[in-house]
């Protein structure tokens, strides 16, 4: 009876990983097919990656793409960071007006955040383009990294910024030195966070740019009624891209902790070492 | 230290600005018609009017609702399994698996969505594989089933990965305490892990019915021009048709059509627990 559960379970989780992949596999397999078929594979090719790299729209876009998300997350993690460290020695009213205007991109349709931001740049009259897109990008990350700081400096002693300042220190050397390195774990998830919702972000950017300005989502979205293989070759770059970037991400902590864990079985006897690397976690 | 707070104002006055206005904004324009400028605006809640009294648009709507209450069921029963053969596992394992399922939902929704067009096309790998159980020559592209595949697709890992994390937090000692009781599995998985798990299926729903209601991209790219859903009816009046206060009144009506059904939820929830408790 257990085991046969076990198995059910074990069925389950592999067609679901399998329905979670298959797409990914097919657009990866797809992209060096030596024809224009979308069905069927006729041979091993790199000529959509070719079109690709001779195709400036879609250069354009990918370079767009990625200048949008990288500028989006450094002023947004910088913004969030400072906003959540002022926010914790601010009043309950202005916590609480913060939290609750937060929530409107997290809880509203996206769709609905988009033409706000649309309809706000048309009434200011700021020619939409890259420039809209980056602010738009800017206002919905923000949300997401004081959510992900927040925990971190909540759980923090209240007077560790007072002590380093009656040791001598001046406020900007207490937030760097002293905060900043106690919450930089917050710090990070809430940039990675930003980074992602940014370089993956359609519905919004789709509607607050204009010019002709086009990130890879917009791209994608205005080309997939012809069939155009290049597609593919871009979507497995991105597949690629991303692949890295969480490979790097989650496995080289991984091997650092397990290095940390094995410097400290050398060196202390077994019976406090699970004392201590519990503590560092 | 007071001086710290000062390092939020900057952010009140943005939020107030980017945030806030915009939505302010949107609900001004629903509300008000002719022209873009303040100065000439008029009110009026014709665009309600029009929306309420036009059965074409209330029948989208009606299709969004059942198109997103169809992939929450489907998502409910499929991500609860995975999550509970999830939740089942010793830490490391329920790591590797978590992060097996977040992967993919990095790559760009997009990207993911416009993969299905090869494999539901006409010829493709579901044709094919049908093709073999006798099924011929089916079109899945541009239909119904299309639409609510990829709708599945890319919401279900929200849904599992909830009722993992509400799972997960719950104390495995009330499990021994349940068949020491006397309980036996399926007793003890209605009565003890069900109940306790529910709080992670509620935000599983309001991560994947929210998104699934207001998607327009999904229709879109699956769905062909024929399948249109209330996303898409806002999408034209914004970027076609150019009637940005009735775009605007949709959006409203969309909007709190939401929060309403997210109160409900909750409120059936906590109401749920209290039975539970008493």
């Amino acid at each position: 009876m257990k085991k046969n559960k076990k198995i059910f379970g074990k069925i389950i989780m592999l067609l679901t990983a399998a329905f979670f992949y298959l797409p990914i596999v097919y657009v990866v397999v797809f992209s060096f097919n030596s024809s224009k078929s979308l069905t069927a594979f006729k041979g091993f090719s790199l000529q959509w990656y070719e079109k690709m790299l001779r195709d400036s729209q879609m250069m354009q876009s990918l370079y767009t793409t990625i200048l949008v998300a990288v500028i989006a997350t450094v002023v947004s993690t910088i913004a969030g960071t400072l906003t959540a460290v002022g926010l914790s020695k601010s009043r309950k009213v202005i916590k609480d007006f913060v939290s609750q205007v937060n929530d409107f991109p997290i809880m509203n349709p996206e769709i609905v955040t988009a033409i706000g931001l649309m309809l706000f740049f048309i009434t200011f009259r700021v020619e939409r383009g890259l420039l809209t897109m980056i602010l738009a990008h800017i206002a919905f990350c923000i949300p997401y990294v004081i959510l992900s700081v927040m925990p971190k400096i909540r759980s923090l002693d209240p007077n560790l910024a007072d002590a380093a300042m009656d040791l001598g220190a001046t406020p900007a050397q207490a937030l760097m030195q002293v905060i900043v390195p106690q919450i930089s774990p917050g710090i990070f998830s809430g940039a990675l966070i930003a980074f992602t919702m940014s370089f993956d972000d359609f519905i919004i950017s789709y509607f607050v740019t204009g010019r002709g300005v086009k990130n890879l989502s917009i791209m994608v979205y205005t080309m997939s009624k012809r069939v155009n293989p290049s597609i593919n070759a871009v979507s497995s770059l991105v597949i690629f891209l991303i692949t890295i970037i969480l490979v790097l991400i989650n496995v080289v902590p991984l091997i650092r902790e397990r290095a940390v864990k094995r410097a400290v079985k050398r060196q202390l006897p077994v019976r406090t070492s699970g004392n201590v690397t519990g503590a560092g976690q | 230290m007071k001086r710290f707070s000062q390092l939020a104002v900057p952010y009140v006055v943005w939020s107030a600005l980017m945030l806030l206005l915009p939505m302010i904004i949107v609900v001004f324009y629903s509300f008000t018609d002719g022209g873009n400028g303040i100065a000439a605006f008029q009110f009026t809640i014709k665009h309600y009017a029009k929306f309420f009294t036009d059965p074409d648009f209330l029948i989208v709507l009606w299709r969004s609702v059942k198109i997103a209450v169809k992939t929450t069921v489907i998502c409910i029963l499929l991500g609860y399994p995975a999550a509970y053969f999830i939740a089942g596992n010793s830490d490391r394992i329920r790591n590797i698996l978590v992060l097996v399922i977040t992967l993919p939902t990095w790559i760009n929704m997009l990207v993911r969505t416009y993969a299905w067009i090869g494999i539901l096309t006409k010829g493709g790998l579901v044709s094919s594989f049908l093709g073999l159980l006798g099924i011929k020559d089916t079109e899945l592209l541009y239909t119904e089933a299309a639409v609510l595949i990829g709708m599945v697709y890319n919401f279900l890992p929200f849904m599992i990965l909830q009722i993992n994390t509400s799972l997960c937090k719950m104390d495995r000692s009330l499990l021994e305490a349940s068949s020491d009781l006397g309980a036996d599995g399926l007793q003890t998985f209605c009565r003890v892990t069900f109940p306790l798990s529910l709080p992670g299926v509620v935000s599983g729903i309001s991560l994947v019915f929210l998104p699934a209601v207001s998607s327009f991209f999904i229709p879109k790219l699956l769905g062909g021009g024929q399948y249109f859903l209330i996303g898409n009816v806002i999408e034209n009046q914004f970027i076609t048709v150019g009637e940005w206060n009735f775009g605007s009144a949709i959006s409203v009506i969309m909007a709190v059509l939401m929060m309403l059904s997210m109160y409900l939820v909750r409120y059936i929830e906590a109401k749920n627990s209290q039975v539970a408790d008493s």
